[in-house]
């Protein structure tokens, strides 16, 4: 029954809706709500959804927000829930009150709930689940689960979803269980009968089938960069457990289980250690990539703290390493599983005495599978750490993306090492001579050669063919040397992607990794506020120099970033002599991931201020 | 320190092994040590162990924490690659060396202060992974570096260079490695070459963890009265439970041992220890009992040395994580990469 049918008129929209789901944190919801937002891709309509959780594995709120957008939006949208499926009592009242206007509400009406506790400005939707699954199931635990399976089967009708689409995705996941199959889809219809005897279906939030998913694939960031460290090579993985980035660990163990086991003598192709701690993670990489594998880390803030001391003997020694670092807001403590972009600069300038590191930033899978591959190869290259900084939200979230793609012919980079055979033919080998002039020295790995080649690796204490030495001219060549290398860098970081505005504007923004489809569609809603855009998605550090041309040929440039500082900002500041006035902030740091809205309203009142014309000038 | 170079020449008639190495080549820069530091002894030590092992020095890997014990690797083994890692994490950088290139053989130096205080985490976890390494510590019971400040070994009651009282409990590596399960335990003395060469050679030998706890007095800041690893204090208070020859698998058995005093070891490589018993009693096998024996004599103020415990067949991280023979940094693109086809059977089941 619709209760407030009479008076509200419900919103209408066909495939371009939020809805939410409320649930408790280990009710195994959690497939439910992913078969929700499968079927819908596979009605051929984008959707993007998102966890939102608590540091907690039962009994805390839990929320799966999906947004449906044929127009193929991924960012979030802000600005409230068209339908909320409210399922955990603990957060009704916020989650009642952040229906927008003309939303509907789903919940369990099996016990009564006084009218106090409901919106009149909102469609209410009553189905009394528990009474539904208590009458059908006598396991308390099958009650739970096939009570979210009933919801979906409720929310098929109330949508028009196709049913389909739902019962094929339960065959496939659970191929070969044929009981379970069957069980479930009996749950699913139980729920979409229900609906369809008792309520007005569908209500006016609806799916109709499209074609506006393409070849697309639907991947979580975690797990792309974990099949990027495979492709790129890499055998050796140590890591420590630390949310958001322990997923990524795990899918380059189960991905390696597919793909690095010998077929003949079921021996493996890899090794991956669960370390004391993030200090021994990184020695662990730095070790084997010493020794010539292909090595790396996952992990989030507080590890990067951990690992500082390492990292900069890295960056001394010349050793690579690939750090993948899935930020979070804050410590361990803080709020460990929401989004941020807040270890820019403490990557950046990660350790002590003078340091920069390279950073990749990719925006999607693609991009984490991309760069996963690709930091291997300038870890080698530039023999150096190499920190590729995802976050929570491309990390731990399913997102439509490009299919992955790999070419054949491409070959590992190994970078500058000297082999047995040069070493025999009498190459000269000076572990830090800069023979080709890019500051990039020759490596040999241990046990090369009998006589040549073997050298002492320290931090700072060395002379150019690794002889130790505590002579001043020695150490300052070599910090030049390394700062030759990071120059050599800024050609071999992916270059940045530039979107120009439809019409030429004076205006530009600059962003990075997951603000960018909240800020593909920032652009096309301020550009129908006559608010046009050059738009530059920064993929690298050091910059290339695309970057500094971007910000010289506008007048004002907006930096988009997830973080309460400003830290590309600032690094934009400090390593490309900007004058800071020109680069204007637009911060989102709340944890939440950063909004088309929230970009279209901080730009929009800037540029307005901006055109104010001073009292000075306007009275002549 | 000396400050003269070292002198390329040698001596004609130096003995070469078959692989056609003077000692001479296992040899490294001239330490920068104190005159008389008990380093130095277990440095000359590691090198007429390998040489009388004939490993090639190339295929050595020598790595270490900071600190004295730590600078050490650079004063032997000149044709070995060397790594002066961080202070107290040697530990994993050789894990993940030794993951990279099983083919090689690694040594491990630290001190106590390395090991016992700053490093106790990764000393515990790669005795415990079993890594396939020889561990030695260089135990003075002080920071020397740094001038003389206790370390985490120095007994309590023990008396600094200025008189101050070590008022906290010794941590004891040897108990510590054997209770993380380290198939190779021992125990030396830095003035004893005949008991500490022998011990080298046979950890070098050891395919698993092998840990040396390695007394070795410090000259500058820990050889006075009172301190107890000053030179007269060990020697006074040394129980050497056993003296080993170390004797390659092809080698024929020469020397004659006098009746029950001999135990033989068949390592897991082929090589033979012949341990010579001092006391009796002790059984180089029996964890367990180690760990007691080494309480007792502890407690009766007595330092334990020899072969503590030894696993002749041990485990290994390679064995653990059932790792392909050949090494990870010689797989290429076609070992390790699933290619383009696989990658799109991948993207067909994520629709």
């Amino acid at each position: 029954m619709l209760q407030s049918a009479e008076r509200v008129t419900g919103l209408q929209r066909v495939n371009d809706f939020v809805v939410k789901f409320a649930n408790v944190n280990g009710s195994g919801s959690a497939s439910a709500n992913a078969l929700f937002a499968r079927a819908i891709l596979r009605m051929g309509v984008p959707v993007t959804p998102r966890n939102i959780f608590p540091s907690n594995i039962q009994g805390l709120p839990t929320w799966y927000e999906v947004r449906v957008s044929e127009a193929g939006h991924l960012g979030a949208r802000g600005g409230g829930v068209d339908l909320m499926v409210a399922m955990n009592p603990q957060t009704w009242t916020q989650d009642i009150a952040s229906i927008v206007a003309g939303g509907y509400l789903f919940y369990d009406s099996t016990k009564p709930m006084p009218p106090s506790k409901f919106r009149d400005d909102i469609v209410v939707i009553g189905v009394p689940l528990t009474e539904i699954t208590n009458k059908a199931y006598s396991d308390s635990r099958q009650r739970q689960l096939f009570k979210n399976i009933v919801y979906l089967g409720v929310l098929s009708a109330l949508l028009e979803m196709d049913v389909s689409e739902i019962e094929k995705l339960l065959a496939e996941q659970f191929r070969g269980r044929d009981k379970l199959v069957a069980a479930n889809v009996q749950a699913l219809h139980m729920g979409r009968d229900y609906a369809q005897k008792n309520l007005d279906c569908p209500i006016g939030l609806t799916l109709r089938r499209a074609d506006a998913v393409g070849d697309r694939i639907f991947i979580e960031g975690n797990a792309a960069a974990a099949l990027g460290a495979v492709y790129g090579g890499a055998t050796v993985c140590a890591w420590y457990p630390i949310t958001p980035s322990s997923s990524l660990a795990e899918a380059f163990t189960r991905y390696c289980n597919r793909y690095r086991v010998d077929p003949e003598t079921k021996q493996n192709k890899f090794a991956i250690i669960q370390a004391e701690d993030e200090l021994a993670s990184i020695g662990m990489v730095i070790g084997a990539a010493w020794n010539g594998a292909r090595a790396f880390t996952a992990t989030s803030g507080p590890g990067i703290s951990l690992m500082q001391e390492f990292v900069g003997l890295a960056y001394f020694a010349e050793i690579p390493a690939v750090i993948f670092d899935v930020q979070r807001s804050g410590p361990s403590t803080g709020m460990p599983t929401r989004t941020q972009q807040t270890d820019i600069l403490s990557c950046a300038y990660a350790s002590h005495g003078d340091t920069k590191h390279v950073l990749l930033f990719p925006e999607d899978p693609f991009e984490c599978f991309e760069f996963g591959a690709l930091s291997f190869d300038l870890a080698d290259r530039l023999q150096t750490p190499i920190f590729v900084m995802l976050d929570l939200e491309i990390g731990m979230n399913d997102r439509l993306s490009k299919p992955l793609v790999w070419d054949d012919d491409r070959k590992m980079d190994r970078g500058k090492v000297m082999t047995a055979a040069e070493l025999e033919a009498g190459k000269d080998f000076g572990r830090y001579l800069d023979v080709d002039g890019d500051g990039i020295p020759y490596r040999t790995y241990p046990g090369t050669h009998p006589t040549r080649g073997a050298f002492f690796t320290r931090g700072t204490s060395k002379d150019r063919r690794a002889r130790y030495s505590e002579e001043g001219p020695d150490y300052a060549e070599n910090m030049l040397r390394l700062l030759k290398k990071f120059e050599t860098a800024k050609q071999l970081v992916p270059r940045p992607v530039a979107r120009p505005a439809q019409q030429a504007t004076r205006l530009g923004a600059i962003y990075f990794g997951s603000t960018s489809p909240a800020m593909n569609e920032a652009e096309q809603m301020l550009g129908e506020r006559g608010i046009h855009l050059d738009l530059l998605r920064v993929r690298g550090f050091p910059f290339h120099t695309d970057v500094k041309s971007f910000i010289s040929e506008h007048d004002q440039v907006f930096v988009v970033e997830q973080n309460r500082d400003g830290q590309l900002r600032t690094l934009l500041v400090n390593e490309l002599e900007i004058d800071p006035a020109k680069l204007t902030r637009v911060l989102h740091f709340d944890g939440t991931p950063i909004t088309a809205r929230f970009i279209t309203d901080a730009i929009a009142d800037n540029v307005d201020s901006l055109k104010i014309v001073p009292l000075r000038k306007a009275v002549p | 320190m000396t400050f003269l170079p070292k002198p390329k020449l040698h001596h004609p008639s130096l003995a070469t092994n078959s692989l056609g190495y003077t000692r001479r080549d296992y040899e490294g820069a001239v330490s920068t040590l104190c005159a008389g530091c008990g380093h130095d002894s277990i440095s000359a030590a590691i090198v007429r162990a390998c040489f009388n092992l004939e490993l090639p020095p190339h295929r050595i890997a020598k790595l270490s924490g900071i600190g004295c014990s730590s600078k050490t690797p650079t004063y032997f083994l000149g044709a070995s690659h060397g790594f002066n890692s961080v202070h107290g994490r040697m530990p994993s950088v050789v894990t993940g060396a030794n993951l990279a290139n099983r083919d090689l053989v690694y040594l491990g130096v630290s001190g106590d202060g390395d090991s016992a205080s700053i490093g106790i985490g990764q000393f515990a976890h790669v005795m415990r992974r079993g890594v396939n390494m020889t561990y030695i510590v260089e135990n003075n019971g002080v920071y020397g570096l740094t001038k003389g400040q206790f370390s985490a070994t120095s007994d309590r009651g023990a008396k600094s260079r200025r008189g101050v009282v070590n008022n906290d409990a010794a941590i004891d590596l040897i108990a510590m490695a054997l209770q993380l399960g380290a198939t190779f335990v021992a125990r030396s003395f830095s003035g004893d070459k005949e008991q500490l060469v022998p011990l080298i050679e046979a950890a070098l030998k050891h395919e698993g963890a092998a840990f040396i706890d390695c007394i070795s007095p410090c000259v500058a800041f820990n050889n006075h009265e009172g301190s107890h690893t000053s030179f007269d204090y060990v020697r006074e208070h040394n129980l050497a439970v056993n003296y080993l020859d170390v004797i390659a698998g092809r080698e024929p058995i020469t020397v004659q041992y006098a009746e029950g005093a001999v135990e033989t070891v068949k390592q897991h490589d082929g090589s033979v220890l012949r341990l010579r018993r001092l006391a009796n009693d002790y059984d180089v096998h029996d964890r367990i009992a180690a760990m007691t024996y080494l309480q007792e004599r502890h407690a009766a103020g007595e330092i334990v040395t020899g072969l503590l415990y030894v696993d002749p067949e041990p485990d290994d991280l390679h064995h653990h994580m059932n790792t392909v023979a050949t090494p990870f940094n010689e797989l290429d693109e076609t070992a390790l990469c699933p290619g383009a086809t696989a990658l799109e059977k991948l993207n067909a089941s994520l629709r």
